[in-house]
């Protein structure tokens, strides 16, 4: 992997943010994007834009291609069977609200369990509170290690045989802690469970296999894996989509419209109402070339070297918590002591470093961690360790400043 | 920027009320209490004020969040004390304008330390930092 030429072809990097060089150490809030995928959205709006799946004109035909295509491309890199498995949504969110909107409401009734992690991201916790709510379901939580892991003896007792939907992360967020979906899922299925993954964290970082994980359900967003902002994936098994209602209706997703009643497309179209995200999708499928010419195992091993790589640098410096466990996905979330995680982001972007400051849509995690917020530097490909060692000059400068106007 | 332009953000006085909070804890008596958060980062406050004739006898605060939302907190609580609920929302109003860019007018109203506040409108994304307690300050004192 030549991280510089893989550095070049990100035009975002190659500027000053505050008289400083710019270090990206956001990457898990949102990836940035190749010249390959910005050139694609703009090709498609240059050459080929034009609606999809109706007309018969020539540019018609070639957005539905591509479209299309980047519909295969996502199929193959998550290894899905069929592409009738693959919708295309807004993103993890929507993806995640299809399936507590269309699957959950309609399969639970009250006494079912629906189980989940506190490491959960937002979105991964209140479609299934408001599902919960409004079925009667109980909301069971698998608990978590001190060290920010769970134990599968622990999943075994959480999951029972009321327990309908499991849902969690691929990768936490906030912790960096990679769960074992394969093993939940099995625990899942012995149960008569579906279990839905929120890979939001994952697809960006691993190679997903959906077969091989024997998940009912797959969730990510492009944004976070080099695409543009407003595409995302829902993977379904077909045999539970098939028999899911559409949560959206309209145009793109009927068969046949009478007065009184009307008839859905098949998959994966009757999840896709209204005009579809045809450049977000065809960014996708630029995103996914781009990350396979990289290789998903080397962009793997390099993330956890990285992490790995901060993990020791972060460790030498005096009064600093970090969270999570030792074995983690590229990501570090940390405070200072007597330095607010603000504080911490303001000097540090002052020096040209951009890191998340705040509760990371994971409230319920930083009350299990007893702090109301934390900063966090989170890393990809094209990250280095000179970028790391920047942000712990960057740290060491922010316990000296606070430290002098404390004094 | 360097390092030396954060002194315009983090001025002397503003850390001093950050380390030393006037005012943190509770009302001895009757008031009203506003429960305020920041979504986006977390920080939270809880204000109580007490007003009596149209004027704010004590203001005092509780919370949890970064330099800039508790020593604004601290130095608000300082500043509303003893005015009526007329001049307070005055000064809210001139504090939102100070976070936009604008002096503030202290001819007719003594603002105290607030104005080392000023360089928070160079740094955008701290400006909700520094108006959450006025938000809680402006709620508190229409439910009145």
């Amino acid at each position: 992997m030549d991280i510089n030429a893989i550095r070049q072809m990100f035009p975002i990097l190659d500027q000053e943010v505050n008289g400083h060089p710019l270090v990206y150490l956001d990457s898990s809030a949102t990836s940035q994007k190749p010249i390959q995928v910005i050139e694609a959205v703009n090709d498609y709006y240059r050459q080929d834009n034009s609606n999809v799946h109706r007309g018969v004109h020539t540019l018609g035909t070639r957005a539905t291609d591509k479209y299309e295509g980047a519909r295969e491309k996502v199929r193959q890199f998550i290894n899905a069977s069929s592409v009738a498995e693959v919708i295309f949504t807004r993103g993890t969110t929507t993806s995640i609200n299809t399936v507590a909107y269309s699957y959950a409401r309609a399969n639970l009734v009250a006494g079912d369990e629906i189980v989940i992690t506190p490491m959960e991201h937002h979105s991964n916790i209140i479609p299934w509170q408001q599902a919960a709510k409004s079925t009667g379901a109980t909301l069971k939580y698998i608990p978590l290690q001190d060290d920010g892991t769970i134990s599968l003896e622990d999943v075994r007792q959480t999951i029972t045989e009321k327990t309908k939907i499991v849902a969690i992360t691929h990768m936490s967020n906030v912790l960096g802690t990679i769960n074992p979906v394969k093993e939940i899922a099995a625990i899942a299925h012995a149960n008569g469970a579906v279990i839905l993954i929120d890979g939001a964290q994952g697809a960006p970082h691993m190679t997903v296999d959906v077969q091989e994980l024997d998940c009912d359900f797959y969730a990510f967003s492009g944004h976070k894996m080099c695409a543009p902002t407003g595409i995302g994936v829902l993977y379904g098994k077909k045999e539970l989509l098939e028999h899911m209602e559409p949560v959206e209706f309209g145009g793109e997703m009927i068969d046949f419209v009478n007065l009184y009643d009307s008839t859905w497309k098949e998959l994966p179209w009757k999840f896709e109402g209204g005009t579809p995200i045809i450049a977000g999708a065809i960014g996708l499928g630029a995103a996914i070339d781009f990350l396979n010419e990289v290789g998903m195992d080397n962009i793997l091993e390099h993330d956890k070297k990285l992490a790995h790589y901060a993990m020791e640098r972060l460790s030498e410096i005096d009064g600093i918590t970090i969270y999570g466990p030792e074995d983690r996905g590229a990501l570090v979330t940390f405070n200072l002591d007597d330095v607010h995680p603000h504080d911490t982001a303001t000097v540090l972007d002052a020096e040209g470093i951009a890191v998340r400051a705040g509760h990371h849509c994971a409230q319920p995690l930083m009350k299990w961690l007893d702090v109301t917020a934390t900063a966090r530097a989170s890393f990809y490909l094209y990250n280095t360790e000179e970028d790391i060692d920047r942000f712990v000059a960057g740290l060491l400068k922010t316990k000296e400043y606070f430290g002098n106007v404390f004094k | 920027m360097s390092l030396n332009n954060l002194d315009q953000l983090y001025r002397t006085v503003i850390m001093d009320h950050y380390k030393n909070p006037r005012n943190r804890g509770v009302v001895a008596g009757d008031a009203v209490t506003i429960d305020m958060n920041n979504p986006t980062c977390g920080d939270r406050i809880q204000l109580q004020l007490q007003v009596e004739d149209g004027t704010v006898k004590d203001a005092k605060f509780d919370g949890e969040g970064c330099s800039i939302s508790m020593s604004s907190a601290s130095m608000m609580t300082q500043a509303v004390k003893g005015k009526k609920v007329s001049e307070v929302l005055e000064m809210s109003h001139q504090f939102s304008d100070m976070m936009l860019g604008k002096e503030l007018d202290t001819d007719e109203l003594e603002f105290g330390d607030i104005e080392a506040l000023q360089g928070v409108s160079k740094f955008p994304a701290r400006i909700k930092c520094a108006t959450l307690a006025w938000k809680a300050m402006e709620k508190g004192v229409r439910e009145e």
